[in-house]
């Protein structure tokens, strides 16, 4: 079994690291920002597509709608 | 026997090289991949910043390697992914190997850009310096620019089919500095130290630093086939508006 123990006496230590806070937290702190990024891009793009297209396909369905109404018109 | 092979590879390829069964099936693996590769990361990360041992000579700033080895190795490996997928739409003509060859471009050169940036602040606490014109890093801002060659040459064309293949060649060249990359540590011994860990032979870190290393790897591993399906999903969408399964998608 991995024996395992918290490394630092108190959460002020944690976040301090021994001077090196500001490095390790900043590069972390990136990294997750651009993570996020990366998945939810394609997620809202994806989102956007679909909701474009729902116009659309009303649009159309509208158009045809109007198009039988003119037809019934001129008979 | 040998042609029922074949013609199962055949009807493989075929499927899988279909974008609707792509997108389908990519569609019921996606939750998975997000649950198992958000669950490595948190894991990998709680116990590389906590209760992994200092080290004895950079102490807490060695914390970085967490991230910044995993993100590297993906940046070269999603190089040869781009590379292949380019390689397999040249000779095979299959739709989907474009699509995924593209994909692999913008979120390669966001891994590389954060390689370059974990690794410029890890230097400077342990280099004294947040740059340097080492070997490792002038190849990977080399990498980096590579992206982003593939990224300004799919958007430069009308013709899809020019803008694909153009990608295609330039990732295929570009594969000639993946392994000056892998090897500059070796060739030209300057400041970026060279491998942590090796395939072949003892790794050179301690078996508790190595532990959440290699959890930290497999959730990026994880996380970067998750990202390559979503952005491949919505390069399907993008192209293939016209055909009626995609059209059915909203209703």
């Amino acid at each position: 079994m991995i024996s395992m123990s918290f490394q630092f006496d108190s959460m002020a230590d944690f976040l301090a690291m021994s001077g090196h806070g500001v490095y390790v937290w900043t590069a972390y702190g990136i990294t997750v920002l651009v993570l996020v990024v990366l998945a939810f891009r394609p997620l809202l793009k994806q989102r956007r597509f679909l909701s474009i297209q729902r116009e659309q396909n009303r649009a159309q369905n509208n158009d045809r709608d109007s198009n039988r109404i003119d037809d019934g018109a001129t008979k | 026997m040998w042609q029922s092979i074949l013609k199962f590879i055949q009807k493989w390829f075929h499927r899988f090289g279909s974008p609707r069964w792509f997108y389908q099936t990519t569609g019921k693996w996606l939750p998975y991949l997000a649950v198992i590769s958000v669950g490595l990361l948190v894991l990998g990360s709680i116990w590389g910043l906590g209760f992994a041992p200092q080290d004895a000579r950079q102490g807490n700033s060695y914390r970085i390697i967490f991230i910044h080895v995993p993100i590297s190795v993906l940046a070269m490996i999603g190089y040869y992914v781009m590379a292949a997928a380019g390689a397999v739409a040249l000779i095979w003509k299959i739709k989907i190997a474009n699509m995924v060859m593209v994909s692999a471009a913008p979120l390669g050169a966001a891994l590389t850009f954060l390689a370059l940036l974990t690794g410029s602040i890890w230097g400077k606490p342990t280099w004294g310096t947040y740059w340097v014109w080492d070997a490792r890093i002038t190849s990977m801002l080399i990498l980096f620019f590579l992206y982003l060659g593939v990224i300004a040459l799919n958007q430069a064309f009308t013709s899809r089919d020019t803008a694909y293949k153009a990608c295609a060649i330039l990732s295929l060249v570009g594969t000639v500095n993946i392994p000056i990359i892998y090897k500059s540590v070796d060739w030209w011994y300057t400041l970026h130290q060279p491998a942590t860990i090796k395939l072949t032979g003892a790794s050179s870190i301690h078996p508790d630093m190595l532990k959440p290393l290699i959890v930290m790897i497999l959730g990026f591993y994880c996380f970067y086939a998750l990202v390559l399906m979503l952005n491949t999903r919505t390069e399907i969408l993008a192209r293939e508006w016209r055909s009626s399964w995609v059209r059915g998608l909203s209703q």
